[in-house]
């Protein structure tokens, strides 16, 4: 296949205003047709399941010329290193790894979050050593949620899609400019096909304007002279601890802004099925569409249910969560890692929170199925 | 070149004094070198480092030698270099421990793409430690995929900024913190794992030789620019944690030089010679 001509077009024409087709695309492919859209200058990888058939779909973009430059780097901590030095040097990057993977990058992406860098990193979840698995499990996003960057969780392949082309918009934003991960729990959206809705491939976003960033570019065009992105390298006085606290602050005050532009380019921090009901389940990714399955049998046997869909861990909307399940008396959180790391969350979020179950949790390779969910909730009603 | 940077009338007077002599009487344009120092204005500004830091001459010395240091953006790492690149009027990124060269792959790529007719020089400035232990995985793969950076080591033989741990680039023998009965293996031949990995043009030198060490920061950034990836390594004693006085720096540099424990030497592909020799014909007219 040979690069089209395309378009450039804002975020808003691109993800809302394009007349759509329909599409019956893996994750993996929905992540390169995103990619083929985003206008991307550089992608770096390192090959690691469920990711590498992402990544390697980049690369045929690249040889097709969507991209200007790709390379397979020598670990992932080389991986997200590089592609920190690009877009230092003022280009739009993508990149995507996968449990081990995103441990071993692990001490880059706060350097992403203090740098500014409007990254967007596709992260497709699975299981860590040791024991060791390659399936399905997010334990890694309780990794990072303490990183600074902003981090969205797919449910559908749609919503792996969307995210990621709304991904670039919210992170550029001179207001934000802060780093995005996007998370999928690998395999059952890498690697299971759905039916999606796509804009034309002749249209792709406007092309990354560095000099509209709160920080300057590292490209030796920009004065002052003296600059570095290091200022804050932490000299034994007042004034340095002073300008280095304040720096953190304004990463976390840029996630704080980042919420009006979350419900512009991906219709807000969460969603409700019958917010009025009772029994509330609380979930993200996945998970989510297991829960929807336990509500319609939970229907069928007389039992009235409402779900709460969490599209954005970071920055975690407590507030609406807490709006949301006012009237809730039981809150199930249902997870796909041993650790619990949403119910923490949810239960830092509520009041009341001893109405929060936490589970079931699934992890080791183990799917859940929505009887799963069912049976906790009958459990704690009967 | 000399308008390329210019203060705006409206701060003229509120700016430092040394930004306005950098403005006027700094090395940009390429003419300004080592045998100029003392009549203009240097990149480097007060450092913090030690009395005698043989790291903080070679780096002053090397930023003097830069050949476009208006295009120039030096990729630092963790160590006593980075408490010095805060004082330093080129642009340099410094992030974490021995990423420097997967950050200046990506950087100077980057900027190949956005800015196809400016030469923008990537220069990596690293330590010992930074280059040759936890970094040398990053460094020599970024030989090997002949990334277009220069990558400049400031070898003291040690980790000196977490006070004097041995490296893989101290001596055999060395009695050094964390090495209590002395290093039991050779100091890295690192110039010789560049050579070997590809780099066009190679390079061991001191701070004992500035216009040697001028010849080869140059001809790192010429041949990175055209042929390769570059390696110069800069022997940069370090009395605080090798114990000698801060007025025997170069001394010591002789010393190792003479007895042969430190051997300037370089190597040069036969594409980087042909590339320095029309350069030399150009510049002879
Ligand atoms: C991942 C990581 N490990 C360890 C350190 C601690 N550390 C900071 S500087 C340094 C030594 C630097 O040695 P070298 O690169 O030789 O530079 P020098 O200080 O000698 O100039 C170490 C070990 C760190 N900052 N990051
Ligand atoms: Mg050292």
């Amino acid at each position: 296949m040979m690069l089209q001509q395309q378009r450039e077009v804002d975020a808003e024409y691109l993800l809302f205003q394009a007349k759509r087709e329909k599409a019956f695309l893996t994750g993996s492919e929905a992540v390169a047709e995103a990619i083929k859209r985003a206008n991307v200058d550089m992608s770096v990888g390192y090959p690691i399941t469920p990711q590498s058939e992402a990544m390697q779909l980049i690369g045929e973009l690249y040889q097709m010329g969507y991209l200007q430059d790709y390379y397979r780097a020598e670990n992932e901590f080389a991986v997200m290193a590089s592609i920190h030095g690009a877009s230092l040097g003022g280009g739009r990057v993508f990149t995507s790894t996968s449990g081990p993977g995103t441990l071993r990058a692990m001490e880059m992406f706060p350097v992403w979050a203090g740098a500014r860098q409007p990254i967007v990193c596709a992260f497709m979840c699975r299981g860590l050593s040791l024991p060791p698995s390659i399936q399905p499990e997010n334990i890694e996003m309780g990794m990072l949620l303490n990183t600074g960057m902003i981090m969205l969780h797919a449910e559908t392949v749609q919503d792996y899609f969307d995210m990621i082309l709304g991904a670039y918009a919210i992170a550029e934003q001179p207001e934000v400019h802060l780093p995005i991960g996007v998370f999928a729990d690998g395999f059952f959206l890498t690697h299971t096909r759905e039916s999606v809705t796509l804009p034309p491939s002749d249209i792709k976003l406007k092309t990354y304007n560095p000099s509209a960033a709160p920080v300057p570019c590292f490209n030796s065009e920009t004065p002052p002279l003296r600059i570095t992105r290091d200022p804050l390298l932490n000299k034994s006085n007042a004034i340095s601890y002073g300008a280095n606290a304040s720096w953190h602050q304004e990463i976390l005050s840029a996630s704080i802004r980042s919420k009006k532009h979350i419900n512009r380019y991906i219709g807000g921090s969460l969603e409700t099925e019958n917010p009025d009901a009772g029994i509330m389940i609380v979930a993200s990714g996945t998970a989510v569409s297991q829960s929807r399955e336990a509500l319609r049998i939970l229907h069928k046997m007389g039992i009235r249910a409402g779900l709460v869909k969490i599209k954005t861990i970071r920055p975690f909307p407590g507030e609406e969560l807490a709006a949301a399940t006012a009237r809730a008396s039981l809150i199930l959180v249902p997870e796909f890692n041993a650790e619990g790391w949403l119910s923490r969350e949810v239960m830092a979020s509520l009041d009341r929170n001893s109405r929060v179950v936490s589970g079931p949790r699934v992890f080791g390779g183990m799917t859940m199925p929505p009887n799963l969910i069912v049976n906790e909730i009958l459990s704690r009603i009967s | 070149m000399r308008n390329l940077f210019q203060v705006s009338a409206a701060f003229e007077d509120i700016m430092p004094a040394e930004y306005k002599s950098l403005i006027e009487n700094g090395p940009f344009g390429g003419d300004k070198g080592v045998t100029d120092l003392g009549t203009f204005k240097e990149l480097l500004e007060e450092h913090p480092l030690c009395a005698g830091c043989g790291l903080a001459l070679s780096l002053r010395l090397i930023l003097a030698s830069l050949p476009n240091p208006e295009h120039t953006i030096i990729v630092g790492s963790t160590g006593c270099s980075a408490l010095a690149f805060p004082q330093a009027a080129v642009h340099n990124i410094h992030s974490l421990f021995g990423n420097q060269n997967a950050v200046a792959s990506g950087l100077k790529r980057a900027l190949s793409l956005r800015f196809p007719d400016v030469v923008k020089d990537v220069v990596v400035i690293a330590g010992d430690g930074a280059t040759a232990d936890i970094g040398l995985d990053m460094v020599m793969h970024s030989w090997f995929r002949q990334e277009r950076i220069t990558t400049i080591m400031l070898d003291n033989e040690a980790y000196a900024n977490t006070g004097g741990q041995e490296s893989g680039m101290s001596q055999e023998g060395a009695v050094l913190n964390m090495a209590p009965k002395g290093k039991n293996f050779s100091k890295i031949s690192v110039p010789e794992l560049a050579w070997a990995s590809g780099c066009a043009y190679v390079a061991a030198v001191t701070p004992a030789n500035p216009r040697k060490l001028q010849s080869a920061v140059r001809r790192g950034i010429l041949a990175a620019r055209e042929t390769g990836s570059s390696y110069i390594q800069v022997y940069s004693p370090c009395p605080t944690n090798y114990k000698f006085k801060p007025n025997q720096t170069i001394e010591k540099v002789k010393s190792r030089e003479k007895d042969g424990t430190y051997q300037v030497r370089e190597y040069i592909s036969d594409e980087a010679q042909l590339l320095f020799d029309r350069l030399e014909e150009v510049k002879n007219g």
